[in-house]
This record gives C-alpha cells, structure tokens and sequence, in this order.
C-alpha cells in the first residue's frame, strides 16, 4: 500500500510540472490558435537565467523575478518580430515558426549560458514529508499550488475582466471581435507576454525538483503539450488535469509495468486521445473532421 | 524580392566561406576531432574541445613537434553520429588530417571508425564502451577506461565489504545502457548477483517509483547506478528523500564536482570508480599520477574557468600519446606513428598508467581506477584501491 | 520555345544533367558523399512534399520512417538472415503497412492536430528503436552490412552517388505522373477547398491516405539508402529533430516543389558543413531561418525562383 502511495506522490510531482508547462500553451491558444512549440524553452529560460543572474551574486528572489520578466520580454518580441508578421498564414505555417523560435532561442541558449547542468534550492527546504510511509519533497507541493493558483487566475482574469472578455472574444471569431473594436493585435501579444511567464515561472519552481539546462525545453514542451491536449487545449483546468493524469500514468508505468517505456505514455496518449476523443476532457467538440 | 535578394546574398557568404576554409595553409601538422560540443552529449564534447585547445596551443608555444606547428580541425557532430561520419570523411579528403582524435560517444566513434580504417589514419577514441577495441582495429585506439573496468572495479569494492546481492538502476542513454550490459555480463563472474533491475530515461526529474521498488525487493544490499549526466543526481536525491540507507555506487559517468553541487548532501557517502584526476591535490605526495593531474587540473580551470572533468582528461591523454608517438617515430606520417602510439608504455596520464600492446589498444588495467568516497561534499580515496 | 520549358519532364531533365556533369568538379570523395546525401534527403522530402505540399497535410513525425527504412537493413540481415536489397523492399512494404495503419484513423483529423498525431507518432518510433536494444542495438545502434548486388559490394561514396541520384530522378518523375495523374488532381482540388472537393464526389480520406503511404515509401527507402551508405545506424535517426530538419527542407525549397525537394535538402546538408565557422551558433542560425523563411519567403526558393524568372519573361 506504501508502494501505491510513493507511486501517486511520484505522479503528482511530474504531473504537477507538466500541468505547470501545459499551462502555458492554453492562453496562446485561446487566442489566436496557435500551438506555441516554444513555450518549453520560455521555462528553460526561466530557469537557467534565474540560475545565472544568482550566480553573478543577485538575490534569489530578485533573480527570479529578473528572469520572468526577460522571459516575458523575449515571448513579446517572439510574438512582434516572428508571430505578428506571419498573421496571415495557415496554421502550418505558424506551428514552423514557433518550432523555429524553439529551435533559435535553444540555440542561443546554449551560447549565452553555457551546457550545464544547473539546479536552484528548494523554497522550503530538501526534507521530504512523510505520509503513510511514502515520502514526497515540499517542492511538489508547492509546484502543484501554484498550477491551481495560476488556474484561478486566469479563470477570474477571463471571466471577470474586460479583457479577459475581449479574449475569449478574439478566440471564437477573429473578424468579429475586431468589428466590435478589439484590438486582436494586442490581445495575442498579451497572450504571448502572459504564457512566457507562466512559463517562466514554471522554470523556476521545477528547477528545484528537475534540473535545468539548455536544452530542457524540448521534452517538457512536448510532454506538456501532450498534457494540454489530453485535457482539452485552451482549457485551463484541463491542462492541470491532464498534466496530473499523464504523470500519474508515467509513475504507475514506471511502477508495476516497465521503466523502459515510461516516456511512451505520453505520446501513445496523445495518438489515443486524438483518435478517441480530439477535444481532450474538457475541451469542446470544435475539431473539423472530414 | 529583397528577402530572396537577402537569402542569395547569405547563401553566397556561406558557400564562400565554404570552399575557402578547404584552404589552409600547409607545412603544418593537421590533428583532426570530431567532438559532441552541443547536443544531448555536450557534457562529454565541450570540455574535450576546450583540453584539446589548450594544450594544442601550449604545444606550439613550446616550438612545435619535430619542428612543426600542430594544427587542430575540430567538427561538432552535436551528438549525432550520422553527422560524424560525414565529418570524418570531410577530415580526411578535404583537410588531410593525419591523425584523429575524437568522437566523444560510442555511436560517434562506431560510425567512424570504418572513415578511419579505409584511409589508414590513426585514431584515438574518447569513448567508453569496450566493442571500440575488442576485436582490436589496427589503426583505433582509445583512452577512457571501459565500463566493463568500471563495473569490475566497482563488484571488487562489493565483495570486499562482503555485499554481493545488488540492484541495478540505469539511464537508458547509450552510456547507461552500455554499462548496465556489461555488469549484467561480469556479474555472475565474480558472484555478485543482480536481484532487481530498474531505468529511468535521462530527462527524467523523479525516479522514486524505481528506487521504492527496489527498496521494496528483498536481500537487496547496495544499489549501482550506470548513468551519466543530471539522472544520476535526481536518483541519488530520491534515494535520501526516500530513506534508503543501502551503500549507493555511481559511474565514472559523474566524475566532476557538478554531480556533488547537484546531489548536494545526499551525496555523503556514494562511491564511485573514477580516474585520479579527481583527486588530484589530494593524491599522496608518491603517486605517479599526482603531477600530471594536477597540473591538468590548475592549467584547465585557470584557462575555462570551470572545475575539471574526466572527459576533458581523456582528450589529454589521448593528445599526449599522439604527440609522444609523433616524437618517437621522429614523423608525422600516419603508419610510422599508429606503429609508435601501439607501443606507448609507461604513459603517466590522467586516466592512469598507459601500457599498449598489440592486443590491447587501451593500455590501461583496474588499478587506473581508483574507488572514491564522496565525503563532506568532497571526494576522498578509498585507500588500498 | 515556350513549350520547351513547359514540358513536365524538363526539370528531372535537368536535374539529370546538372548530376551526370557535376562530379567533374568535385575535388574528392567527400564530395560524393554530400551529394549522395542530399539525394537521400531529397528522396525523402519528395515524398514529404506530396503530402505537404499536394495534399496539404503536415507531418511532424515522418523521420520515424526513416527509421523504419534504416533499421530493417540491419535488422533483416542481422537477425532474420535476410539478403539487404530484399531489405530494402521489405522496410518500405512495412512503412507502407504502417503508414495504413497510423493513418487510417488520424487522416480524418485536420490541420494541426493531424500534426500532432504525426509528432507523436515520430516520437514512438525513436523510442522503439532506442528500448528494444535486443533487437535494435539499443543508443548506440547497428552496424549494417554493406549492400551485396550480383556479388559485388556496393561501397565507396562515388557508388553511391549515382545510386541515390538515379533513384531520386526515378522517384522525381514518379512523383510528377502522380501529380498530373486523376488522384494528383483530385489531391490538388482537395488542397484548395476541401468542401468543393468532396462536392465532385472526392473520396477525401483515401485519397490523402494513399498519398500518406506514398510518402512513406518514399521516407522508407531514402532512410534504406542512409544506414546502407553510412554502414551505421543510430535511433537518432528517427528522431525529433530529423522529422523537423526534413519539414524545413520541405519549407525552404518550396512546397508543393519536387524540384524544391532538392533544392531544400541541398540547403540543409551543405549550409552546415559551409557553416562549421560558425558552427556555435549553427542551431540558432537554422532557427532563424526557418523564422525568416516562414515570414517572407512563405513559398520557399523554388517557386519564389519561379514567380521571378516569369515575371521576367513578361
């Protein structure tokens, strides 16, 4: 029974982390549609400039929030210079140059920071808590608080702003919102702006637990991405949900079955819920079939 | 218009830039890498290339071999063993290197080896695994100990605390997977038996499902981890935060301060099978190894600034036993100098004392490893090791 | 002399020639080699652009053919006693088997969730490849047997060459009697506007289903070609990052453009080895240029070549 419950504690911590990068792709897709595949490297950077500011002798906290707002920064000037010149185009067209952002800022990531791996210390200490014989770091926890922290936000900034309104209205028909005076320029910036540092912040509450390094964007961006589309992308909840569910599945996998393919839970996920039931939990049925 | 002007413009740049590096100045003497510097095994590459940079220029501060300058060609193959074998052939018909030292992964130095073979270049590996010289390849070479050594070293230190029930848990990256094989092979040799076997996948951030069922197997008495990069810092972490109190063997994987600072106090007390390197101002004064490492050691963090790592040694030991055997055979002409790096003996290096042979392209034995006790955040020599 | 240029056959025409001359120029072998590489690439992102490019479909996951294609020449011999260019033909049958059944119930979806079906698709195959070690030879891949035809020992990059290169021109015509044949059209029509498609009675999803498979013989037999030359292959090859370098292929030189299969995998294999200057920043270089191309050069080179060579012509 202790086992069971180390394998839980085990799924919520990674599920708590890929409900965390999930989140980041909901907002940007709500508004514009765009799947944004460099929303991994925005954690990276949170992470890695967090270490680095620290390491040249900034406050921890300061670091932190130095790094969520160059991050933020670096999601604006994604959407200004590589998004907002492309508006026009098909989705494709925009899934390659999100995954040509990724691939640049990795890129560079590797130049302006070294290929190290980095980590940062834990806000409230290494000590597992014990529960039922199966023990589980306060970083998990705090990774999981914050999730839910960022769901009700974004749920009291949609529903209950005007802005938030103007996104929603952005999502369900660009051209009408325009018509009735959005600014959907602007709304998709925001989105940007809002998702880097959800990702940002993401970097660096994981990096206690995950490690960081240059190239730590591309499997979080993909098992958080698959994470999104289980629950449903553009769902705030569902990305939580999903992220909890696919790393309860990796744990469990891990556990009874086989270590070897824990990785292939995610992405057989994605096949199976793109088959069975595109939308995701708790997305609605939108998908075009032909 | 002005894009496609802008495209055709940098096209032109780059082929230009191209076919002018194809030529260089001759008269020197041209040592070819290819390395990993980015990419999945950048941990290995970067600092091999920085070493090999270095010395390279110390080497030619000093005059040179035979008179002549070195000069070093050096590719990165970011990981990708495909991009190797190209390079290794751009290495040898374009830039006409007479010697090689590289590929920093197995699946590096495996596909090129057949380059190396064919134009008859000597090269000296930087990889681990054991297949890179058994069966033995007349012109290829290598320094790093294999990780069949390591295991063997670590199953000696087993049985001499009389543990000889183990757990194995390994990265399923080319480096796990190579030496969690060979312990599975020399482990009933010695009588160490493996009672439960788990893995977890390089990226990952929590391995407790694995270590609570190997917590869970009954007789186990330590636990050895084949892996290299962050993985192994995650699991010894889960394995404290876990409770596990068994003794906690690591690779030669993590032979660098980082897995100490990344695994911080869960480190107390992981042993591990490294090359003296490590240790290097901890030596006893009578080490042969001691003043060859150290002064790798003060050169390499003076120059980078960074601590030193293993691999970085390894290119060392591989860069001096190239010019040694350049110096004896008094050439730089590939034959004569794969006929004097096959007899190199006596080599002091970083990874140990290097005695080849025909039938040995290594040249090292067990007593190049030396078992290390991470203690008080610092590594410690098991004595009598 | 406008219907000169305008005859189909033209441009593998002169793809032929530009590869029968160039070899003249070519200082050494590693030349050969570059060039058999971007043939084997080129291969693989013509079938590519049928699907991408025709019938409008993206592929996030096609190295994961590759894969397929790769392996089964060192799996056939090694474990099945299997001659390689029987090999050849069995890993392309069983892309296409594949391709059937990954296809069949994710081709139904659109635009970008049919991409990420295909990414996750790709991802399986690399993980596959890298797990099943008694098989596969785990990370660190195989060895694979050189290719035997008629007794004698297919090696050397000159062999090769001419061997990827007449197959690329084999499969440029194909792919171009495919695109002017019924179904060629059909997928044409169904690119512009799926309804008006399925208004003419458009059979949509077997059709795009049949360009799938075609697209992963394709992908199959290059991904053959690359583990027979190399005489190594590695689960790298199935990889992530393969499937996006083959999609920039396809975007740089021109969707919809066999011809800009070619010109795109050029790209792509050259501009590293011309750029290994710089080859600190070369990820970050290839980043931007897919940013840039996908901004301004939407249509890729070939096409954009096109517009302005006609707009001359005017």
């Amino acid at each position: 029974m202790a086992e069971l419950l180390q394998f839980v504690f085990s799924g919520l911590t990674v599920g708590a982390i890929y409900a965390l990068v999930a989140l980041g792709f909901t907002l940007i897709y709500k508004a514009s549609d765009i799947i944004n595949f460099a929303q991994g490297e925005f954690v990276m950077l949170g992470g890695m400039t967090t270490v680095f500011v620290a390491q040249a002798g900034v406050s921890l906290p300061l670091a932190a929030l130095i790094a969520v707002i160059v991050t933020t920064a670096i999601g604006l000037a994604l959407h200004r210079f590589a998004i907002e010149p492309a508006r026009e185009a098909t989705s494709v067209a925009l899934i390659m140059i999100t995954i040509g952002a990724s691939i640049f800022l990795r890129g560079m990531a590797q130049i302006v920071f070294d290929r190290r791996f980095h980590s940062l210390p834990p806000l409230f200490g290494a000590d597992p808590i014990q529960f039922g014989g199966a023990a589980i770091l306060p970083q998990s926890l705090v990774v999981l608080a914050s999730a839910t922290a960022i769901v009700i936000i974004l749920w009291l900034f949609i529903e209950r702003t005007i802005f938030g309104k103007a996104v929603i209205a952005t999502a369900a028909n660009r051209l009408a919102a325009r018509l009735i005076g959005v600014d959907t320029r602007r709304i998709v910036a925001f989105s940007f702006a809002v998702s880097a540092a959800i990702g940002a912040t993401a970097g660096v509450l994981i990096t206690p637990i995950a490690l960081t390094s240059y190239d730590a964007g591309t499997l979080l961006a993909l098992k958080g991405f698959a994470a999104a589309m289980l629950g449903g992308i553009g769902s705030a909840p569902g990305a939580v949900v999903g992220g909890i569910l696919i790393g309860m599945f990796e744990a469990l996998a891990a556990g009874y079955v086989s270590s070897n393919y824990k990785d292939a839970v995610a992405f057989l996920i994605i096949l199976i819920v793109l088959i069975a039931i595109p939308q995701g939990l708790f997305g609605r049925a939108k998908i075009e079939r032909v | 218009m002005k894009a496609l002007r802008c495209v055709m413009a940098a096209t032109a740049v780059g082929l230009f830039g191209f076919l002018a590096a194809g030529h260089e100045a001759a008269a020197q003497i041209k040592i070819g890498s290819v390395l990993s510097v980015s990419g999945p095994a950048s941990f290995l590459g970067d600092p091999e290339k920085r070493t090999l940079e270095i010395y390279i220029d110390e080497i030619n501060a000093k005059g040179g071999i035979n008179g002549q300058k070195l000069q070093l060609v050096v590719y990165d193959d970011a990981g990708s063993a495909d991009n190797a074998r190209t390079f290794a052939t751009r290495l040898v018909e374009e830039d006409k290197i007479v010697a090689m030292i590289g590929g920093s992964t197995t699946g590096s130095t495996l596909a090129m080896i057949p380059v190396f073979e064919e134009a008859k270049i000597p090269f000296i590996s930087l990889a681990g695994a054991i297949q890179i010289i058994q069966p033995v390849r007349s012109w290829v070479f290598k320094t790093p100990h294999t990780d069949k050594m390591a295991c063997e070293k670590i199953f000696a230190d087993l049985k001499a605390r009389n543990l000889t029930t183990i757990a194995l848990i390994s990265g399923t990256d080319a480096f796990g997977k190579s030496m969690r094989d060979q312990c599975v092979a020399v482990a009933p040799g010695v009588g160490v038996a493996i009672a439960i076997e788990e893995s977890y996948g390089p990226r990952d951030s929590d391995m407790t499902p694995q270590l609570t069922n190997i917590r869970n197997k009954p007789g186990v008495q330590a636990v050895v981890n084949p892996g290299f990069g962050q993985g192994p810092a995650i699991v010894t972490r889960n394995y404290r935060q876990l409770g596990i109190t068994l003794p906690l063997y690591q690779s030669h994987g993590v032979a660098s301060k980082q897995f100490i600072d990344l695994a911080g106090p869960a480190a107390e007390g992981v042993r591990l099978p490294a090359a003296a390197l490590l240790l290097a101002d901890k030596l006893p004064p009578n080490d042969p190894q001691k003043s060859v490492v150290v002064n790798y050691s003060r050169t390499y963090q003076q120059k980078t600034g960074q601590a030193v790592s293993t691999f970085g040694g390894h290119a060392y030991d591989g860069l001096m036993i190239l010019v040694e055997a350049m110096q004896r055979a008094k050439s730089a002409d590939p034959a004569k100098v794969r006929d004097e790096i096959e007899k190199t003996k006596g080599y002091v290096g970083t990874g140990g004392i290097v005695n080849m042979s025909p039938t040995d392209h290594m040249g090292l034995d067990l007593s190049a490893f030396r078992m290390l006790e991470i203690k008080g955040g610092d590594w410690t020599l098991i004595t009598g090791t | 002399m406008r219907n000169l240029l305008e005859i189909r056959l033209l441009p593998p025409l002169a793809v032929a020639a530009i590869f029968v001359t160039l070899p003249w120029f070519f200082p050494s072998a590693y030349y050969y080699r570059i060039g058999a590489l971007v043939f084997i690439f080129a291969l693989a992102v013509a079938g590519l652009n049928l699907l991408m490019g025709f019938a409008g479909q993206v592929s996030l996951g096609h190295a994961g053919f590759l894969g397929i294609g790769a392996y089964s020449v060192a799996v056939g011999p090694a474990h099945l006693g299997m001659p390689s260019w029987l090999c050849v033909f069995a890993g392309a049958a069983l892309s296409a088997i594949v391709a059937f059944l990954v296809g069949r119930p994710i081709l139904r979806l659109k635009g970008h969730y049919l991409a990420v079906a295909t990414l996750g698709f790709g991802l399986l195959v690399a993980i596959v490849l890298t797990n099943e070690a008694g098989l596969t030879g785990g990370p660190d891949g195989m060895t694979v047997p050189r290719l035997l035809l008629f007794g004698w020992s297919v090696r050397g990059s000159d062999v090769w060459y001419w061997i990827t290169g007449a197959t690329f021109i084999v499969g440029f015509v194909l792919a171009l009697n495919l695109m002017k044949s019924p179904t060629g059209r059909a997928l044409q029509a169904i690119h512009d506007s799926e309804i008006a498609a399925r208004l003419l009675g458009i059979d949509i999803a077997r059709k795009k289903l049949a360009i799938f498979i075609i697209s992963a013989v394709y992908a199959s037999v290059a991904g053959s070609y690359l583990a027979l030359f190399n005489g190594h292959v590695t689960p790298d090859v199935a990889g992530f990052l393969r499937s996006i370098e083959l999609v920039a292929m396809v975007v740089l030189g021109g969707m919809g453009s066999i011809l800009g299969s070619l010109v795109g995998a050029g790209l792509l294999v050259v501009l590293p080895q011309a750029l290994t200057i710089f080859h600190e920043y070369e990820q970050a270089l290839l980043g931007l240029i897919l940013i840039v191309f996908m901004i301004f050069l939407r249509r890729g080179i070939v096409p954009s070549v096109a517009a302005v060579v006609s707009g001359w012509r005017k």
